[in-house]
C-alpha cells in the first residue's frame, strides 16, 4: 500500500492528540513537560513528511529549529522547576495557584 | 512495501510508547517510554530521507534532552505518587479526540495544492547532509546565528537558576576569608 | 369668543393642578377658595358663551392642536360649543361651583382637604373635555377622565375597605362598558373614516341599516355603564361611600348624565335606527321602575337619593330613545339642579347627625335645621313633578311624548313610577324632618350647617323653582341642532286630562307618604316586623339580590380564575422563563470563572477547548467555501 503524505499527517495528528491529552491530564509538572515534548515531536514529523513529499528542504529546516528551541526550552524550564521545588517542596499543579484572578 | 512495513511498525511503536508516557503514574516509566519514542521517531526521519534530521534527533533529543530530564528527576521525590485528581476524565478525553478528528479532517482533506512550488528543492545528486549544510549556511544563516544566541541565553539562564551562592567567587577571596566563610557555612 | 372657550375649559385644570401641589400638606383653607373661584370663572365664561349662542346661534369651533395624525387617521384636539354643549357646560360649571363652595364647609375637618379639591377640579376638567369635544375620540378621553376621577373621589377615604371596594366596582363596571363603547368607536372609524361629529354624521346617512344598528348598540353599551343602566347599575348605589359633595356633583348632575349626553349628541345616528331607539326607551323605562321599587324600602338616606337618580336617568333615556332628544336634555338640566340640591341637603343632615344614614334614626329635624328642611322639601317637590317647579315641565313632557307616540306601556310605567318617586321622596323627607325626634335616643346633637354652605346651595334652589320657565326658549335654542320632535296629541282636552290626572296621582302619593311616616310613634325597624319579613320587602331591600348574584357567580369565579392564572401561568411559566435566563447566565459565569483560578491544568483544558472551537469554525468555513455553489443553489430552492 502506497504510503502517502496523508498517512504521515494523520500519524502526526494522532501523536499531537496524545500530547494534548497528556497536557490536559497531568498534574505533575514534570510529566507536563514530557507531554509538551511529545507535541513538539509530532509537529516535527509533520514537517519532515511534507518536506519529503514536496521535495522541499524548508520543512527540514523548520524541524531543526524546532529541535533547537525545544532543547533550550527544556533547560530553562527545568531550571525554573528546580527553583520552585526548592521553595515550595512540591510540583503539584493544583498547589500552584498564585496566578489566580 | 519496505516503506509500508517500516511506517506501520514505527507508527505503532511510537504511539504505544507515547501513550504509556502520557498515562502512567510512575514518573520513571514515563521517562523511559519517552526516550523510546524519541528514538523511534528518528526512524521515521530516516525513512523519509532526512538523514541529518534523524541524527540530530537522536543526539539532541534522546541524548541531551532526556538526559536533562533524567537529572531533573533526581531532584524531585518521584517515589511519591502524585495523586492526580482528575475530576472530569470525560471532558479531557472528549476534547482530545475532538481536536484530533478536526485536525485530521482539515489535514486529510484532499489537498488542492497543485501550484505549490518547492522553494528549496531537493537536488538528487548531492546527499542530504550536504544539502542541509548548503541551505543552512546560505539561506538560513541569520536564523542559525540567532538560534545560537538563544542557546547561549538558555545556558546562562540554566546556570543562574540552578546554581547556588553565585555571588561569592572563591577564586577572588584570600585564604582567611575562605576559612571564615567555611566556618560560617558550617554553623 | 374663543378665549372664553379656553377659559371655561382650562380654568378647572389650573385649579386641579394648583390643588395638587398641596396634597401632601395639611389642610390649607385658601385652597378651597381658590378652587371655587376658578370654577366660578369657568361658569362665567360659559355664561358668556351661552349669551353668544342665544344671540347669534352660531357654534364656535376651534382646533387646539393635532393629537393623532397617522396614515388615514386624523384626530385633533378640537372643541365645539354649540347649543347642546353649551347647555351641558352651564349645568356642569354651575353645579360644580356650588359643590366646590359647599365642600369648603363640608370637608372642613378632613385632613385630606387639599387632595379632595385636586380630584374634584380634575373631574370638572374631564367633564368639560367630554362635553366640549368635537369628535368621538375627545369624548372618550373625557369619558375615561371622569371615570378615573370618579374612582379617586368614591374611594377618597381609601382607608375604609368598603370605600375602596366601591371605587373599584365603579371603575371596573365602567371599564366593561367602555369596551362596548370602544367597539362602537372602531366601527364608526372603520365605516366612515373619521371620528369627527360632522364628518361621521354625514357619512351615517350612506351606511346600511345593519351597520348603523351595531354602532348604535355598542355606543349605547358604553352609555349603559356610565349612566348605570341595568345590568351595570350596582355601582351607583355603592358609590355613595364617597363624600356627599362628590355624590352631588358626579352621581347626580354630571358623570351619570354623560351617557345621556352621548345619546343626545349622536341623535343623528339614533334617528336613523328607531328600533334601537325603542330598545333604549324600553330599557330606560324598565330601569326607572326598577330603581324606584328599590328606593321604596331602603334605609340609607343617600342610597334612596341615588336610586332616584337612577330612576330619573331612566326617564332621560326613555325620552332620548323615543326621539325627543331636547326633552331629555331639558330633563337632564332640571334634574341636575334639584338632585344636587337634594344631595347637598342630605350632606347637611349627615353632618348634623354624625354621619348617621338611617332615616328611621332621625326625625323632627325641621325644628333644628330649618334651611335644609325647606330646601329638601322644595327639591323633592321638583323631583316629584309638582307644578310649578322644574320637574313638572320636564317630566310631563316626557309623558306626553310617550303618549303621543302611542307607546302606552311606556307611558303607563312612567306614570306609575312618577307616583312611586313622589312616595319615596316624601317618605325620606317625612322620616327625617317630621314626627318625633328619634335621634335623641342615640344621643346625637344636630345643628344646622354653616351659613355660607346654605348660601351656596341657594342658586340651585332658585333654579329648581323657576327652571320650568326656560322650557320654551330652550326649545327654540336647541331646535336647530336637535331634530325637533313634533308630536301632536290629538286634542287639547286630552292634554289637560293627562296633566291634571298626573298631578292628582302624584299628590295622593305624597299625602300617603306623609300620613304613613310623619306621625309619632314610628319605631326603628329591627328586622322583626311583619313587613320586614315579607318576601317582597326582602326582595326589594336586597336589591333583587342582584349584587349577591354578581358577587357569587361572576366575581368569585373570576377571582378563582385569576388566582389560577397567577399561580400556574404567571409564576410557573413567565417567571420561570425570566428567572431561567438569569440563572443560565449566572451559571455560565460561575462555570467560566475557572478560567482564571490559577490552576494551570484548568487553563490548559480551556485552551484546548478554545482550540477545538476554532478548528470547528475553520472546518465549517472550509466546507462552506468548498461547496458554496451547491449551498446557494439549495438556499435559492428554499426561496431565500
Amino acid at each position: 500500500m502506497e504510503i502517502g503524505l496523508n498517512h504521515y499527517l494523520v500519524l502526526a495528528t494522532i501523536l499531537f492528540a496524545i500530547g494534548l491529552y497528556g497536557v490536559m491530564r497531568r498534574k505533575n509538572l514534570l510529566m507536563l513537560f514530557f507531554a509538551t515534548e511529545i507535541l513538539l515531536n509530532s509537529v516535527n514529523i509533520g514537517f519532515a513528511a511534507i518536506s519529503h513529499y514536496y521535495g522541499d528542504l524548508t520543512g527540514q529546516m523548520f524541524a531543526f529549529f524546532v529541535i533547537a528551541i525545544a532543547a533550550s526550552e527544556v533547560a530553562v524550564g527545568l531550571g525554573l522547576l528546580i527553583v520552585w521545588y526548592k521553595r515550595h517542596n512540591s510540583i503539584d499543579l493544583d498547589e500552584m495557584t498564585m496566578m489566580r484572578g | 512495501m519496505f516503506e509500508a512495513v517500516s511506517f506501520y511498525l514505527f507508527a505503532f511503536l511510537v504511539i504505544v510508547s507515547f501513550w504509556i508516557a502520557v498515562t502512567t503514574s510512575q514518573a520513571l516509566y514515563a521517562l523511559t517510554a519517552l526516550a523510546a519514542g524519541m528514538i523511534l521517531i528518528s526512524g521515521f526521519y530516516f525513512t523519509l530521507g532526512a538523514d541529518f534530521l534523524g541524527a540530530v534527533q537522536i543526539v539532541v533529543y534522546s541524548g541531551a534532552v532526556l538526559a536533562l530530564y533524567a537529572f531533573g528527576m533526581m531532584f524531585f521525590d518521584t517515589t511519591r505518587d502524585v495523586k492526580e485528581k482528575n475530576p472530569n476524565k470525560l471532558i479531557v478525553g472528549t476534547l482530545a479526540v475532538l481536536s484530533a478528528i478536526l485536525a485530521i479532517v482539515i489535514l486529510g482533506a484532499p489537498i488542492v495544492s497543485d501550484n505549490i512550488v518547492a522553494l528549496y528543492p531537493d537536488v538528487e545528486s548531492v546527499g542530504n547532509i550536504q544539502e542541509v549544510g548548503i541551505v543552512l549556511f546560505t539561506k538560513y544563516l541569520v536564523p542559525f546565528e540567532v538560534a545560537a544566541v538563544m542557546l547561549l541565553v538558555a545556558m546562562i539562564a540554566g546556570i543562574v537558576l540552578a546554581g547556588k551562592k553565585m555571588d561569592i567567587s572563591l577564586t577572588k577571596l584570600s585564604d582567611e576569608e575562605i576559612e571564615k566563610y567555611k566556618r560560617e557555612e558550617l554553623v | 369668543m374663543e378665549k372664553y372657550l379656553y377659559i371655561a375649559l382650562f380654568a378647572p385644570l389650573v385649579s386641579s393642578l394648583f390643588s395638587a401641589l398641596f396634597t401632601a400638606r395639611p389642610k390649607k383653607q385658601f385652597l378651597g377658595v381658590v378652587a371655587s373661584l376658578l370654577i366660578i370663572t369657568a361658569f362665567l365664561a360659559s355664561s358668556v358663551l351661552l349669551t353668544h349662542i342665544l344671540e347669534s346661534g352660531e357654534p364656535i369651533h376651534v382646533t387646539l392642536m393635532t393629537w393623532i395624525s397617522t396614515g388615514g387617521l386624523y384626530i385633533p384636539f378640537g372643541f365645539l360649543v354649540d347649543q347642546v354643549s353649551v347647555t351641558m357646560m352651564m349645568v356642569v360649571t354651575l353645579v360644580s361651583s356650588v359643590v366646590h363652595v359647599y365642600a369648603i364647609g363640608y370637608m372642613d375637618h378632613d385632613k385630606s382637604f387639599n387632595r379632595f379639591f385636586a380630584w374634584l377640579s380634575a373631574f370638572v376638567f374631564s367633564m368639560m373635555i367630554l362635553v366640549m369635544s368635537d369628535n368621538y375620540a375627545g369624548l372618550f378621553i373625557g369619558w375615561e377622565g371622569v371615570g378615573l376621577c370618579s374612582w379617586g373621589l368614591i374611594g377618597f377615604w381609601f382607608h375604609k375597605e368598603s370605600a375602596s371596594w366601591a371605587a373599584n366596582e365603579a371603575f371596573i363596571m365602567n371599564r366593561i362598558a367602555d369596551l362596548g363603547m370602544l367597539i362602537g368607536l372602531f366601527l364608526i372609524y372603520w365605516n366612515t373614516g373619521t371620528l369627527q361629529y360632522d364628518g361621521a354624521f354625514e357619512a351615517f346617512r350612506t351606511l346600511d341599516n345593519a351597520t348603523l344598528t351595531w354602532i348604535g348598540i355598542f355606543l349605547f353599551i358604553g352609555a349603559m355603564g356610565k349612566s348605570a343602566q341595568f345590568p351595570l347599575h350596582t355601582w351607583l348605589a355603592d358609590a355613595m361611600e364617597g363624600p356627599t359633595p362628590v355624590s352631588a356633583l358626579i352621581h347626580a348632575a354630571t358623570m351619570v348624565t354623560a351617557g345621556v349626553y352621548l345619546v343626545i349628541r349622536s341623535n343623528e345616528l339614533y334617528s336613523l335606527i328607531p328600533s334601537v331607539g325603542l330598545f333604549i326607551a324600553s330599557l330606560g323605562t324598565f330601569v326607572a321602575l326598577f330603581a324606584a321599587s328599590m328606593a321604596l324600602v331602603n334605609r340609607d338616606m343617600k342610597r334612596v337619593i341615588a336610586y332616584s337618580t337612577l330612576s330619573q336617568l331612566g326617564y332621560m333615556f326613555a325620552a332620548a330613545g323615543l326621539g325627543a332628544y331636547w326633552v331629555a336634555l331639558f330633563h337632564l338640566m332640571a334634574h341636575a339642579f334639584f338632585k344636587a340640591l337634594l344631595f347637598l341637603g342630605a350632606g347637611n343632615v349627615m353632618h348634623a347627625m354624625d354621619d348617621e344614614l338611617d332615616p328611621f334614626k332621625m326625625g323632627g329635624l325641621k325644628k333644628v335645621m330649618k334651611g335644609t328642611w325647606i330646601m329638601m322639601t322644595i327639591a323633592s317637590l321638583a323631583l316629584a313633578g309638582i307644578f310649578p317647579f322644574a320637574g313638572f315641565f320636564s317630566k310631563d313632557t316626557i309623558l306626553e311624548a310617550a303618549f303621543a307616540d302611542h307607546h302606552m306601556v311606556i307611558y303607563g310605567v312612567l306614570l306609575f313610577t312618577a307616583g312611586l318617586t313622589a312616595f319615596y321622596s316624601f317618605r325620606l323627607v317625612a322620616l327625617i324632618f317630621h314626627g318625633e325626634e328619634r335621634y335623641k335616643i342615640f344621643g346625637i346633637h344636630p345643628h344646622e350647617a354653616y351659613r355660607f354652605m346654605l348660601i351656596a346651595m341657594s342658586p340651585l334652589l332658585f333654579l329648581a323653582i323657576i327652571a320650568g320657565v326656560f322650557q320654551a326658549p330652550f326649545f327654540e335654542m336647541v331646535e336647530e341642532v336637535l331634530s325637533a320632535h313634533e308630536y301632536h296629541i290629538h286634542s287639547h282636552v286630552t292634554v289637560w286630562i293627562m296633566m291634571i290626572g298626573t298631578q292628582l296621582f302624584v299628590g295622593l302619593a305624597i299625602l300617603y307618604a306623609y300620613k304613613k311616616y310623619a306621625r309619632n310613634g314610628i319605631k326603628v325597624p329591627d328586622g322583626t316586623s311583619e313587613t320586614e319579613k315579607s318576601f317582597i320587602y326582602q326582595l326589594l331591600y336586597n336589591q333583587y339580590y342582584i349584587p349577591y348574584f354578581y358577587e357569587e357567580y361572576i366575581v368569585k369565579p373570576y377571582r378563582e380564575l385569576s388566582t389560577a392564572f397567577w399561580k400556574e401561568i404567571d409564576m410557573k411559566v413567565v417567571d420561570a422563563t425570566v428567572d431561567g435566563i438569569a440563572k443560565t447566565l449566572y451559571n455560565t459565569g460561575a462555570t467560566t470563572r475557572t478560567i482564571q483560578n490559577g490552576n494551570l491544568s484548568t487553563m490548559l483544558r480551556w485552551m484546548v477547548g478554545g482550540l477545538v472551537v476554532l478548528l470547528t469554525i475553520a472546518v465549517a468555513i472550509g466546507v462552506a467555501v468548498r461547496y458554496s455553489e451547491e449551498i446557494s443553489v439549495f438556499l435559492s430552492g428554499l426561496g431565500v
